[in-house]
């Protein structure tokens, strides 16, 4: 037990920035992530995955990804336009900065594949090889995911230097 | 130098800073020659440093004590133990709610098995699965060789009784083996000019080793099941119960 919380509470700043990241609204962000330590703490002995930090981000994207799918049901009785401006994205002080809200703005534009490689990649800084495992992809999935995530952004951010407005967050559209 | 190709997938590793030495050397020495990926690549590290900053200030606010890994690990433990007790007694009702339910119903659902009333459930099951096949309704067809016999010696361990029911109007048409849950079975089938099908399904008897005749009713389907020197018989097909009874009574006559 004093392992898992040697390993895992150092964690959880990062743990909390991917969610945040992929999930935009704090209180949100924080119930996966609590979910996800619950999942952690239960699972830990009985865990076959021996790189315990791709692990815990495999868990906490899963949930992610899941709350993101129930969300976007409900997007097709709630349009996210007649939404308050807070609940769609929830800005701190710290990221008033112009071009770090462009960049937030553009990556919630993002289809949640794209969102999750450069936030996995970029931002937490996880391995080639960690990412394949938190995503249960192939590293060829994840170098091609990671290459046209990349370039959507760039395009997306480059369209907003030139005037125009980057318009309403991605809607995953459930088949 | 390795003389490699400089791939999509060294860009983006370039700009993740996950190369060795010698290639990061090479895909700079490449991007200085390609103005394009240079740019591409120039504005990926940028866009990346600039998300990299945005999150940042998440990853140093003090953590929401719900978030505390030694706290959940406290209320989770408890939380076990509450939780056992009332799962337990929800456990023990269940299953006694299942085992008086199913002694409730011992009489109406569960089919015998031994004796000749297995003997006549089996017969009704091949009835359904062979009689209307008419792809390949018999294995075996009764042409006049010996074939029939030696799947007879294999079934049921002797020389096949093939009951001529031509008074009735119903002409052999083969056999086949069949499995059931107390032994291989042999299964002949006859029908007569309209095509209506009958079974004769005879396997060894362990239990009821002699057993006068009696019926069985399935819905649209009639069985009459007989024992006698440890063989069980049972003729099913889809016709009235008292036509059945007699063309029963016409088999049991001649073997």
């Amino acid at each position: 037990m004093s392992d898992m919380l040697s390993q895992v509470e150092p964690m959880i700043p990062a743990l909390r920035r991917y969610a945040r990241g992929l999930l935009r609204d704090r209180e949100v962000a924080d119930d996966i992530v609590q979910d996800c330590l619950e999942r952690v703490i239960v699972n830990w002995s009985r865990r076959r995955e021996s790189n315990a930090r791709a692990w815990v981000f495999a868990i906490l994207h899963n949930l992610a990804i899941n709350k993101m799918r129930q969300d976007a049901r409900r997007a097709d009785i709630t349009p996210l336009d007649n939404l308050p401006e807070e609940n769609v994205a929830v800005q701190s002080v710290q990221e008033q900065n112009l071009f770090g809200q462009d960049v937030l703005a553009a990556i919630d534009r993002l289809p949640p594949d794209y969102r999750s490689i450069l936030l996995l990649v970029s931002v937490e800084d996880l391995t080639y090889a960690e990412a394949a495992a938190v995503l249960d992809v192939p590293v060829g999935t994840v170098m091609s995911r990671l290459s046209r995530a990349r370039e959507q952004l760039r395009r997306t951010l480059e369209t907003r230097r030139d005037g125009a407005a980057i318009g309403r967050p991605f809607i995953w559209r459930v088949k | 130098m390795t003389g490699r190709p400089i791939t999509e997938d060294d860009l983006q590793a370039f700009v993740d800073g996950a190369l060795g030495s010698e290639r990061h050397h090479e895909v700079t020495l490449f991007l200085a020659s390609s103005e394009e990926a240079a740019k591409r690549v120039a504005s990926y590290q940028k866009d990346a440093a600039a998300l990299r900053s945005a999150l940042a200030p998440i990853a140093i606010e003090a953590i929401p004590s719900r978030l505390n890994l030694a706290n959940i690990v406290e209320t989770q433990r408890p939380a076990k133990r509450i939780l056992f007790m009332p799962m337990a007694a929800a456990a023990v009702a269940l299953l006694a709610i299942g085992a008086w339910g199913g002694w409730l119903l011992r009489g109406d659902s569960m089919v015998p098995t031994e004796g000749i009333t297995a003997l006549a459930q089996e017969a009704m099951a091949s009835y359904s699965t062979f009689a209307t096949d008419r792809v390949r309704p018999v294995e075996v067809r009764a042409d006049g060789s010996d074939d029939l016999d030696g799947l007879a010696s294999a079934t049921i361990g002797g020389p096949a009784a093939t009951p001529d029911l031509s008074k009735a109007g119903y002409r052999l048409m083969g056999g086949r083996a069949v499995p059931t849950p107390h032994g291989p079975g042999l299964l002949l089938m006859y029908d007569n000019d309209k095509g209506s099908r009958l079974v004769l399904l005879t396997r060894r008897m362990q239990v009821d080793q002699d057993r006068p005749m009696e019926p069985t009713d399935q819905r649209d389907v009639r069985g009459w099941s007989w024992a006698r020197e440890g063989l069980g018989y049972s003729v099913v097909g889809a016709i009235d119960s008292e036509d059945l009874h007699s063309i029963a009574d016409e088999i049991r006559s001649q073997i």
